[in-house]
């Protein structure tokens, strides 16, 4: 995937949509283009709106950083008809009142075996493991969305001071749980998987899991609070059968402004 | 006792696919599916299933599975050489196989997948509404792994239901050939006109580098008009994505739900079992179609998949010691050159 850098926060951030063909069975609806809370917060909002809408014909829908992929029964619509119908719901979309969005606080057990690379991450930044802990904990993240793998969510908000490349030799597995860090983003792996992102602590919650209804814990447009525990916590909690970490309702537009890239 | 069908040797890549997982695709999950819908909705179509019911995809050479319990009633939709105990049987038709006996498919004569359908499916749970296997996630199918030997897999029906076979002439079906019909977009804004002229007006051939997910296209290679990464947006079936090497690449069904490089333009969905048919140095031209021929294309091509059911014909019952007759089933079924 590609991450461009991050813009300054210039409001209002919402152009005019572009409608664009994606085959004969779906259209992307693109508001913009680039990694910015205010143009990701249009998108969860065009999304949400699409879902309230009830158009004919439409299958499923992929709100990404900046546009959404709306796919579509040809049998049941046409691109005319639907793509018409997506403009007129993006139009005035600066104007419509912000969705509530959920925080997670997320409990992460940090560094040494919990996170292998809290040092080495610290060391490049000039920082010490807690001072990085800390700026990780008082980070306001934004689900920008959700792609790679089942779950696995981007996370924009990683304070400038941390940001860094990818390792050169990438792990073959890191353990599900793991909270990473990776260029401009944060992340937590949902299952066990192959990654070069730098491995900074892990949290008992799965963000995936099949046991659980509904399976996944994130949805696009959600925040997250990461907060510190103990290692015996960490067990704690990861004992507990289908641990789902606390979450609380908030008012997207106050989270956008304390969400915005540094 | 319930019935199974046992995997005594698997293909190189079977897997069991249905009409993919939809919905999830916000949540990172790819849809998977059948990589040639029309096949795969022709072996349910034999064995009397819905078209969207569950069945296996073979890769360039089929799996030998041997009832348990039964009779089960079972068809392949490919052209391959199959034998039940040894003894040739047809393609294209559906057969009993009684208990203990054991149904063998060779290796496909043309394309590069084939399917093969139970009567009833299979009685696997299906993982966020769908029992399509996504490998890559270890999602659905059987334990979200390509069939290996040893295998087991549930059916749904105890027995075959009393009733006589059905044939299908694969010659009735549309014919597959080297030229894909795409729309241009969503991305052909980042390519620069000649880079587009190359897409559409030169020959490419499919790479060895091609799977469930993706077949690489060797070839001119295409000029971007503005680099080549793209803030990462949504990927549709058939998406044409060029990266910097400017070799496209067609994503399939088990393609990732969101990708970075420009996409030039994306093969309609009437013509992507074709393509995804298509193997190693098979040569492929690009034609652009606007939406509304695409339009047209679509409705024909429902109306195939939705006559498939009227295209069965009696086969009658056929004993596997008749061999006047398995010999007229073989001409028919080596006489096929619809998918050349």
């Amino acid at each position: 995937m590609s991450v461009t850098p991050p813009s300054p926060f210039v409001p209002p951030a919402v152009p005019p949509p572009i409608l664009r063909a994606a085959g004969d069975s779906a259209l992307i609806v693109e508001l913009g283009d680039g990694i910015e809370p205010a143009l990701n917060d249009a998108v969860h909002r065009l999304d949400r709106r699409i879902a309230d809408a009830g158009l004919p014909g439409i299958v499923e829908t992929v709100p990404t950083y900046r546009s959404i992929l709306v796919q579509f029964d040809p049998a049941l619509t046409g691109a005319d008809a639907l793509g018409g119908a997506l403009l007129d719901l993006a139009a005035g979309l600066g104007a419509a009142a912000a969705e509530p969005a959920l925080r997670w606080i997320v409990p992460v057990c940090f560094g040494g075996a919990h996170g292998e690379d809290l040092d080495e991450v610290a060391r490049r930044s000039g920082l010490t493991a807690a001072e990085v802990v800390a700026l990780h904990c008082a980070a306001d993240y934004r689900v920008y969305m959700l792609g790679f793998s089942p779950g696995f969510a981007y996370l924009g908000g990683l304070p400038a001071v941390l940001h860094q490349p990818r390792r050169e030799n990438p792990r073959m597995v890191t353990p599900a749980g793991s909270v990473m860090q990776g260029g401009e983003q944060a992340a937590i792996s949902p299952i066990a998987m192959p990654s070069g992102w730098h491995l900074l602590g892990r949290t008992p919650a799965r963000t995936f899991d099949l046991r659980r209804e509904p399976p996944f814990l994130l949805a696009p447009g959600d925040r997250i609070r990461f907060t510190a525990i103990s290692a015996a916590e960490y067990d704690r909690l990861e004992a507990l059968p289908g641990f789902v970490p606390d979450s609380e309702t908030i008012a997207a537009d106050r989270g956008a402004d304390q969400g915005a890239v540094a | 006792m319930t019935a199974h069908l046992r995997i005594v040797a698997a293909g190189p890549s079977s897997t069991v696919q249905d009409r993919g997982r939809i919905g999830y695709q916000r949540y990172g999950v790819s849809v998977a599916g059948a990589a040639d819908p029309l096949l795969h909705a022709a072996a349910n179509a034999l064995v009397g299933n819905p078209a969207a019911e569950g069945a296996v995809e073979f890769t360039l050479a089929g799996d030998s599975l041997t009832a348990e319990g039964g009779p089960v009633r079972v068809a392949v939709a490919a052209d391959a050489a199959l034998a039940v105990d040894g003894e040739p049987v047809p393609s294209w038709t559906s057969l009993r196989l009684r208990d203990g006996q054991t149904l063998t498919i060779g290796p496909l004569r043309n394309g590069t997948r084939g399917y093969w359908a139970v009567e009833g499916g299979f009685a696997l749970r299906p993982v966020l509404g769908s029992v399509a296997t996504h490998v890559r996630s270890r999602l659905g199918g059987l334990d979200g792994g390509t069939l290996k030997a040893g295998d087991r897999l549930p059916l749904r029906l105890d027995r075959a239901a009393d009733r006589g076979e059905q044939r299908l002439d694969p010659s009735l079906l549309p014919a597959r050939g080297g030229t894909v019909r795409v729309m241009l977009g969503p991305q052909q804004d980042y390519f620069t006109p000649r880079g587009i002229a190359a897409f559409l007006e030169e020959a490419f051939t499919v790479s060895h580098e091609a799977d469930r997910m993706g077949c690489r296209l060797n070839g001119p290679a295409i000029e971007h008009a503005r680099g080549f990464n793209i803030t990462s947006d949504g990927i549709p079936l058939g998406a044409i994505q060029v990266p910097g090497t400017g070799r496209p690449i067609v994503l399939l069904a088990d393609r990732q739900t969101t990708g970075g490089y420009p996409k030039i333009a994306c093969v309609i969905g009437p013509d992507i079992g074709g393509f995804a048919q298509m193997r190693p140095g098979d040569p492929v031209r690009f034609r652009a179609v606007d939406a509304a021929e695409a339009g047209r294309i679509g409705a024909r091509h429902r109306a195939v998949l939705a006559g498939l059911p009227g295209l069965l014909r009696s086969a009658g019952g056929f004993a596997l010691t008749d061999s006047a007759r398995l010999l007229s089933f073989n001409l028919i079924g080596g006489a096929i050159t619809g998918w050349d």
